[in-house]
């Protein structure tokens, strides 16, 4: 299948995805972040169907979306307990803006549902380029406050207890978390970006116990997911967003199971 | 050493407390005592930083870094980290392999200290209350803090499992001189334990020897 030139770049795309992905889930997950990590693939939708219409590439458009939107969820969030009504309103205006915008533009349907499901074949190598940038950059940021992010978001109040300072260390996480969906949407498609920013991490979770193991394994299953994908969708034509969600949530239930297994040995 | 001299604290128009003058010597292990809302969570805070104080002054050596034990934490039965990786989450990144090493070492020797060596595979979400405030206290002291503070660890523990991390906190007061800055509402935990208390009421903060701690100063809403 890689005689095919999709093939390599999807390949190669979805590679840079899954590493990006899994070490992002990880925080995402701990942070209690997975609902806001799903609202955000549907403003990425939003955005990138305002590249459309304003001409822009969708790409941009998604990272303008999704970096505007996380802040203003982050900083309207300032109560945890306001957090989840904070993001259901924004996910709400963009929603609407998402299916405004693309009603607007010129562009087919199909086009809307590559954006929304994810293609293999509408990735061109210029694209894989950029993506391959972004998730450079994503993983850099990640290193560069790694300690402290780990800190934050494995024992928040532990981290402002010891003086940490837990506000940059949020908003700089969501400025990772907004370029993560926008560089997941290419291939999986925005509706179901969130599969591989959430669940490899949160399997991980059943599994192992530190923070460079969880990272490793959440790293390990996203990349198995997205290849495995990648092949059935290759051998059998069927969405490739389908086999990589069912792998993730038959590992997720496996990894549960031996967590309970273990409890009871 | 830590002084306040007229010390002062307002949310707003809200007074908290004023004319707050005490000290607090090195190697004392001390209670805050008082009800609900009087202030002794904001007076720690204002001791680390983390609160800006309204007028008055607070001496506090700079040398004399605080490891703070605060009351609630999110750890459920889900949680990942075993007590080591938890402990683990207060160093910073060092790339030199030596600097490592001694932080590796610092690690095994906190938990000799706090009695976790055994335990430190669990993972923390699977621990006992016990054994949680007592990750708690390891990871505060991993900077080597020369002041304690322990914001009402002893709260939901039981009988036994409270004198058991009284002792210990005991222990790490009078072997390494420690200054221990105890906040509770335990009349039995105070007398048995502490030199003397600082007690908050009246919106003022007064510092008063042990004998003249009574049980009534602890009964909710106070006086």
């Amino acid at each position: 299948m890689f005689g095919y030139e999709f093939m390599r770049e999807a390949f190669i795309a979805s590679t840079f995805i899954a590493i990006t992905a899994g070490i992002v889930g990880v925080f995402v997950v701990s942070r209690n972040m997975s609902f806001l990590s799903h609202t955000l693939s549907e403003i990425g939708f939003a955005g990138a169907s305002f590249g459309v219409l304003i001409g822009i590439s969708p790409l941009a458009g998604m990272i303008l979306f999704t970096m505007v939107s996380s802040i203003a969820v982050g900083s309207l969030s300032t109560e945890s307990s306001r957090r989840e009504a904070s993001i259901s309103t924004i996910s709400s205006l963009f929603i609407g803006l998402g299916i405004l915008f693309l009603s607007l533009s010129s562009q087919s349907s199909s086009y809307a549902t590559n954006i929304l499901f994810g293609s293999i074949v509408g990735i061109s190598s210029k694209e894989v380029q950029q993506l391959m940038i972004l998730a450079v950059v994503v993983i850099f940021i990640i290193l560069l406050f790694y300690k402290s992010l780990a800190f934050d978001s494995f024992d928040h109040i532990g981290a402002s207890a010891a003086g940490l300072k837990t506000r940059f260390l949020s908003v700089a996480f969501l400025i990772t978390l907004a370029l993560s969906v926008s560089i997941g949407s290419q291939i999986v498609g925005s509706m179901l970006v969130f599969v591989l920013l959430t669940l490899p991490g949160a399997t991980a979770r059943y599994l192992v116990h530190s923070v460079p193991k969880l990272i490793m394994v959440s790293v390990g299953l996203s990349l198995a997911g997205v290849w495995l994908g990648l092949y059935l969708a290759f051998i059998t034509n069927w969405p490739v967003t389908f086999f990589i969600s069912s792998f993730e949530v038959i590992v997720y239930f496996l990894g549960l199971s031996y967590k309970n297994w273990k409890l009871n040995h | 050493m830590i002084e306040a001299k007229n010390l002062e604290k307002r949310f707003g128009k809200q007074l908290v407390f004023k004319d707050v003058n005490f000290k607090i010597n090195d190697g004392e292990f001390i209670s805050l005592i008082g009800h609900n809302g009087s202030g002794k969570t904001t007076l720690v805070k204002i001791m680390m930083g983390l609160e800006k104080k309204s007028g008055g002054e607070i001496i506090i050596d700079k040398k004399q870094t605080i490891g703070y034990v605060p009351q609630f934490r999110n750890i459920d039965l889900d949680y990942p980290l075993d007590i080591e990786q938890f402990v683990r989450l207060n160093l910073k990144w060092k790339l030199s392999p030596t600097k490592r090493r001694e932080d590796n070492k610092l690690v095994n020797e906190i938990l000799e200290k706090t009695h976790l060596t055994e335990l430190k595979n669990r993972p923390l979400g699977l621990a006992s209350g016990g054994e949680k405030q007592k990750a708690y206290l390891a990871q505060s002291l991993l900077n080597d803090p020369k002041v304690l503070i322990l914001d009402e660890s002893t709260a939901s523990l039981d009988v036994e499992v409270k004198m058991q991390l009284m002792d210990l906190v005991q222990e790490l007061n009078k072997k390494f001189k420690l200054t221990v800055i105890f906040i509770t509402h335990d009349y039995e935990l105070s007398k048995k334990y502490t030199n003397r208390a600082l007690f908050f009421a009246n919106k003022t903060i007064k510092p008063i020897s042990i004998d003249d701690v009574s049980e009534d100063m602890f009964e909710l809403g106070g006086r």
